[in-house]
């Protein structure tokens, strides 16, 4: 299984992430040479084997209760990059269709 | 090594002396501070601390089993009013938590005193903390040699007396094969049992806090104050932690796994010695070998590096420049989340996420993720199995004592064997304890790890206790091993 540096593009748009043009190539090697590692897992019978995504003990879930503690917004406003009032403060998200 | 009468001491003692008047908290604290004028320059464990809180939180520590002793938590637990919590990325430059981590409340409650914030890899992302923007930390018996990880920071700060205990996070061995480098003991509880609430999230299905200490019974105090329900993490379990208040008890009638196939190969004479001389120690005890096969490690290996990165690709997309950390100039939101978290990231975290994400996507779901959790399922039914036989198995922490600097940063595969003994405790979700046994002939710290089925926290601790009591720790353990005075007479 390998990975080229077409696919490690469109991964990494995926992640929103860039990966510099120099790094692409060593990025696909490196990719593809855990993806021949994890093929690994074709040697293993799981016929019979029901996915885990949790250990069932902690996959019992309670139900959520208020324990009546809260962040106010200005503890959670803190580190905030760049904030209005008690806003986040991003770029414009919906451009302009209509101007 | 400092002359200060205090440093190494057991966090019992240190907590005894406090409770007696011989110490102030503040010079119980600053104890760790002195053995530090001498390592941390060249080590380089500790990536936040502050001398002006560090004494204020001293002097006004409450009363407690802990009051006045100094722990290092690793960098990836939120800590709120006192230092940074960075994960060791840059993407969390100056982040300051809003909220204590549980852990960290409860380690507060009962008075101990957070001397500083240890280094780690990024994001918990790594075997020798060396990912970490703020550079290496080494290991303090060979400053050549890597401290392991990711948790290195916290271990090799408790290895060379900064506190008698640490607080790492465990995902896949980042607490036990750092303590197995630096000769201290490590516990990686069963999971569910210790609060995450405010442990930054990496592989959430398989993230637990873990405890660095140098003695046997500072582990049992540390889990029997940390463990535990919490309301804020929905999986921590409602039924009551084991006791582990009998871990002196000994061995005796203990059955323990021998599952000598997995280290035919590909194994350090010197760990295969460490088992040997554990295995005789045990069985001196009163405990019985059961010799048996094990599933090979590397298809743990293959499952975790599925499914812990696709957990990672989820958990890290909260990184994106919008609500904390540095952002990158951008006139659109697109490219303030990229260039935020392409400048954020380190290259380790980048790959995982890359590899996570890979794993997660369309077409590929399938062949990859599904395919581990089916056999994550297969992993745990081999740990039922050995289970009923034994009470617990011996089984290496790593295939090599702590490797170089720089000997495996640029080969992720083989950085990622290095967790191929420690990985199966995450992905069935069960206890493993690394138990330092004293010094290879090349000075190195040499340890095994007990591995045990869910709540069996009890047992190894027993059995890690029985390997101490044998003379079997490391160096700068070894002097104070009879003082334990734990549990105390309330």
């Amino acid at each position: 299984m390998s990975i080229d540096r077409d696919e490690v593009r469109r991964i990494a748009d995926l992640a929103r992430l860039e990966i510099a043009g120099g790094d692409v190539d060593r990025m696909a090697k490196e990719l593809s040479a855990v993806l021949d590692f994890v093929a690994a897992l074709n040697e293993l019978d799981l016929a019979d084997c029901e996915p885990t995504s949790m250990v069932p003990a902690a996959a019992s879930l309670r139900d959520d209760e208020p324990d009546g503690r809260r962040l106010t917004s200005e503890a959670a406003l803190a580190a905030a990059p760049e904030r209005e009032r008690d806003f986040f403060l991003v770029p414009p998200v919906v451009e302009n269709v209509n101007p | 090594m400092s002359a200060n009468r205090w440093w190494g001491r057991p966090a019992t003692t240190l907590a005894a002396c406090v409770a007696r008047g011989e110490l102030s908290a503040e010079q119980a604290v600053e104890s760790g501070w002195e053995a530090a004028a001498t390592w941390e320059g060249d080590v380089h464990a500790v990536a936040h601390a502050d001398a002006t809180v560090r004494a204020t939180a001293a002097r006004t520590a409450p009363p407690g089993p802990l009051r006045g002793v100094p722990v290092i938590v690793k960098d990836n637990l939120c800590t709120a009013g006192d230092y940074p919590t960075t994960c060791g990325s840059r993407i969390l430059a100056g982040y300051r938590a809003p909220y204590d981590a549980t852990v960290i409340r409860r380690l507060r409650a009962a008075g101990a005193v957070l001397t500083a914030k240890g280094n780690m890899d990024e994001f918990a992302m790594g075997s020798s903390t060396e990912f970490s923007c703020y550079g290496p930390t080494r290991n303090p018996y060979d400053l050549t040699r890597v401290p392991g990880g990711s948790s290195g920071g916290p271990a090799a700060a408790v290895a060379y007396g900064l506190a008698p205990l640490g607080l790492g996070s465990d995902t896949g061995g980042s607490v036990r094969q750092p303590a197995a480098f630096c000769g201290v003991f490590g516990l990686k509880p069963t999971y569910g049992r210790l609060s995450r609430y405010g442990l930054v999230a990496f592989g959430s299905s398989l993230d637990q806090v873990g405890l660095f200490a140098r003695h046997a019974g500072d582990v049992a105090l540390l889990y029997s104050l940390l463990a535990g329900p919490d309301l804020r993490d929905a999986t921590t379990r409602a039924s009551p932690p084991p006791d582990v208040s009998a871990w002196d008890r000994g061995v005796k009638g203990l059955s323990f796994g021998w599952p000598e196939n997995l280290w035919r190969e590909g194994v350090e004479p010197e760990v295969v010695a460490a088992l040997e001389a554990a295995a005789a120690s045990l069985e001196r005890a009163g405990a019985r070998r059961v010799a048996f096969d094990f599933l090979p490690g590397t298809y743990a290996v293959a499952t975790y590096y599925l499914v812990a990165t696709a957990e990672a690709s989820s958990n890290l997309a909260r990184f994106d420049g919008v609500r904390y950390g540095p952002r990158a100039p951008s006139t659109d939101v697109w490219s303030l989340y990229v260039r935020s978290r392409s400048q954020g990231f380190g290259p380790e975290v980048k790959r995982r996420i890359l590899l996570g994400t890979y794993a997660l996507s369309a077409g590929y779901y399938d062949a990859f993720y599904l395919k581990a959790q089916r056999a994550r399922t297969r992993i745990r039914r081999e740990y039922q199995a050995a289970f009923g036989r034994c009470d617990f198995m011996l089984l290496p922490v790593a295939p090599t004592l702590a490797f170089r600097l720089g000997e495996k940063t640029t080969d992720p595969l083989a950085m990622y064997l290095s967790d191929i003994f420690t990985i199966g405790a995450n992905l069935a979700g069960i206890p493993g304890l690394a138990v330092p046994l004293g010094l290879a002939g090349s000075g190195l710290p040499r340890a095994v790890q007990l591995v045990g089925p869910e709540d069996s926290e009890p047992t190894l601790l027993r059995a890690g206790r029985a390997l101490e009591v044998r003379g079997e720790v490391a160096r700068l353990g070894r002097e104070h091993e009879t003082e334990f005075p734990w549990p105390m007479k309330r």
